[in-house]
């Protein structure tokens, strides 16, 4: 049989950089679609041998787009670590904080300055125009808010983490900071204007797919089983909670699962092609146990949002499903809006709490030797699990991070969209556009690099069965 | 007794070495080896002055009437700058995720002296962790062998926990010989456990406790202290 391969390299406006295999049988039928992480990181190596109180400072350097969420999953493991179950009120408080400016700040920087041209412009649109700056020339006011929303969340960061980018904010057992009087009254000037953007941020996404529904109902979609933590009452927690999985029609695989034993529900495949893994349930298989998680997968699994407007937003969002799980690929962009307002809600009711305010911010416990640590992260349900020796040094590390996660359906979508859009042996710029649409969607961190300007070189080539270059496309 | 560094003539008691009259004026002399609770021994060289035409260091070479000493020329920069990226290169020092960041003497001297990137190619040597003892870790990695912990173990603490051993690239800091922490007598009260200039001494489970914002180095470059100091 006569394969024929098309690679695309690097895809653009993804946190990273990543390739895409197209795999073509002898009628140029799309028989299978490969997303290869190229990146080897290696964290869960050298890290071993390393003191524990180092640990959520080093493994945030995993990323320089969501550092606060390695940050926050491995102190929530070093808690365990050092026989913490509760933290102190200010402690926690003080910490999800951190988590809403890190998911605020996150999102808004996807929406705005990754995805919007997407929506704005079109798919099809010319990768000049395309872009950040192309957004910030027709929409300038967008833009603007864009870069303020980012910033609010950047300066929460740094208010409680001490730095923007890659701070000390959490150690185990608690915090080293709370938050002064002064601080907060910065923060409540502008939370209202945030909550405002967000609602029309979170109004371009909702219209948008509104508009397009027949068209995204065919683009990348597929049923998945959805995973992520949920608080006890079943509410979305997106700092801490037990797991929850429910199917595509909405059942339940598990629920209000303990994380400390993520182990025995999920388990990871190893493919021969990819550094990165293939996670699965394990009740149900690898074959159909993969699932997703973020935005998406979160407000497909909660039973309600505790922040008002986010909830009505959410019951909007689960309308057009009839509360059933909702599985479109473009429907993230929506489900990221509606955490986003969350995201923001929550910031307005901890900066009016007085316990962020509060001195007690570190608590003690008797040393235990293995812990996990779980955050959803802007990208999805982030794992961090160690075992520490007596001597205090780290002797195993196991990492699942949101993208490793979201692995099998970022394939499955890609997959489904070049066997729409490709047609015969000729590349064009539309197929190459919509497999980076797909790709976009899930919000992937690659690694740590942002292509936001869209410049990025981008290549295709054609490969016969043999490994010959027939054909090459390149911008 | 008098003498002049750069020029500005100094007054400095006898038996003063060119650094204890600089620090008394409100002169900084950079250092890495010198501690003002430990006798000096001129290892680091950092602290390096011209005098009378002679590089000298600065931490052990007494006053003499009329000295002239040159401190800040351009030449004396380069050469402390290169000692000091040689340091970084030699040693594995991660300091985004090391506990002593911001505290740090050796960070806080590249910063002073415009250090953004090492100019020599990384040695990357093997280096040990010894993490045996329940309340003080040794992170070789990070170690300069400036010999303050040997120093402050005999002078301070009246014990002998580390000793220089080894020669050349090889030479480390040991305790009690080639034996671990843990084997020594080593209390984290000691002296010898905060005279460490840099991460490789650390007190376990005592890091990232100072918020970003509040360290030692945050907001004044290291030898502000004595350079105020000398104003007032």
């Amino acid at each position: 049989m006569s394969e024929r391969k098309i690679i695309i390299e690097p895809v653009t406006r993804v946190e990273g950089h990543g390739k895409v295999t197209i795999l073509l049988d002898e009628n140029q039928q799309v028989t299978q679609a490969r997303l290869h992480i190229v990146e080897f990181r290696g964290f869960e190596r050298f890290i071993q041998g390393r003191p524990y109180w180092e640990i959520p400072v080093l493994v945030q350097r995993l990323c320089g787009i969501c550092p606060v969420s390695h940050h926050l999953a491995a102190a929530k493991a070093m808690d365990g670590i050092v026989g913490v179950d509760q933290l102190t009120p200010t402690a926690e408080k003080i910490r999800r904080l951190m988590h809403y400016g890190q998911m605020f700040q996150s999102h808004a920087l996807h929406f705005f300055h990754l995805c919007s041209p997407d929506l704005l412009f079109g798919f099809d649109a010319d990768v000049a125009i395309r872009n950040v700056v192309g957004v910030a020339r027709k929409f300038p006011e967008l833009a603007v808010q864009g870069v303020m929303m980012r910033k609010y969340g950047q300066e929460i960061i740094k208010a409680t983490a001490g730095k923007k980018i890659h701070g000390t904010g959490a150690v185990p057992g608690g915090v080293n900071k709370n938050l002064s009087i002064a601080e907060r009254d910065e923060f409540l000037k502008e939370i209202d204007q945030m909550i405002e953007w967000s609602k029309s941020a979170l109004k371009i996404a909702k219209d948008y797919t509104f508009e397009h529904l027949d068209e995204l109902a065919d683009f990348g979609a597929f049923d998945s089983n959805h995973v992520s933590l949920i608080r006890e009452d079943g509410a979305m927690d997106l700092y801490h909670g037990n797991l929850r999985a429910v199917n595509a029609e909405g059942a339940t695989i598990f629920d209000q699962v303990d994380y400390q034993g993520y182990y025995k529900y999920i388990a990871e495949e190893v493919r021969p092609w990819s550094y990165m893994k293939f996670p699965f349930i394990k009740t149900i298989g690898p074959e159909n146990g993969w699932y997703r998680v973020g935005p998406l997968a979160r407000i497909n699994t909660c039973d309600f949002i505790d922040s008002p407007e986010a909830e009505i937003a959410r019951q909007e969002f689960m309308g057009i499903t009839d509360g059933k799980p909702n599985n479109l690929t473009m429907a993230y962009h929506w489900a990221r809006m509606i955490e986003l307002l969350h995201s923001a809600e929550k910031i307005r009711d901890l900066l009016n709490d007085p316990d962020l305010q509060g001195t007690d911010l570190m608590v003690k416990g008797e040393r235990r030797e293995e812990s996990v640590g779980l955050i959803e992260a802007p990208r999805g349900t982030l794992f961090h699990h160690y075992k520490v020796d007596e001597n205090d040094q780290v002797t195993m590390a196991n990492l699942i991070v949101s993208t490793t996660n979201n692995n099998t359906p970022m394939n499955l979508a890609v997959e489904g969209v070049a066997k729409k859009y490709l047609s015969g042996t000729e590349i064009t710029e539309g197929l190459l556009n919509h497999v980076e649409v797909a790709i976009r969607a899930y919000d992937p961190c690659l690694s740590c690099a942002t292509h936001a300007l869209g410049k990025m070189p981008l290549e295709i080539e054609l490969r016969d069965a043999a490994g010959e270059l027939i054909d090459r496309k390149a911008r | 007794m008098k003498f002049t560094i750069d020029g500005q003539e100094i007054e400095a008691k006898p038996g003063q070495t060119i650094m204890e009259a600089a620090d008394a004026a409100g002169i900084y002399i950079p250092r890495l080896c010198a501690h003002s609770d430990l006798k000096p021994i001129g290892s680091c060289r950092v602290c390096t002055v011209i005098v009378d035409g002679r590089p000298q260091a600065a931490c052990v070479k007494p006053v003499a009437e009329g000295m002239v000493v040159e401190n800040e020329t351009p030449e004396l920069l380069e050469h402390r700058r290169n000692i000091i990226d040689m340091m970084f290169v030699e040693g594995n020092h991660f300091c985004m995720f090391c506990e002593r960041s911001g505290n740090c003497e050796l960070q806080a001297m590249a910063y002073r002296f415009g250090i953004t990137a090492p100019q020599y190619p990384f040695q990357f040597p093997p280096k040990e962790v010894d993490a045996s003892h329940p309340d003080v870790m040794l992170d070789h990695n990070r170690c300069i062998m400036c010999a303050r912990c040997v120093r402050a173990s005999q002078e301070l603490d009246g014990k002998n926990v580390f000793q220089s051993i080894g020669r050349g690239f090889d030479r480390k800091i040991g305790v009690n010989g080639e034996k671990v922490l843990a084997d020594t007598d080593m209390s984290v009260d000691d002296r010898s456990a905060d005279v460490c200039p840099v991460g490789c001494i650390i007190k376990k489970r005592t890091a990232f406790k100072t918020p970003i914002g509040q360290r030692l180095y945050d907001h004044q470059p290291i030898g502000s202290d004595i350079e105020e100091g000398g104003h007032e």
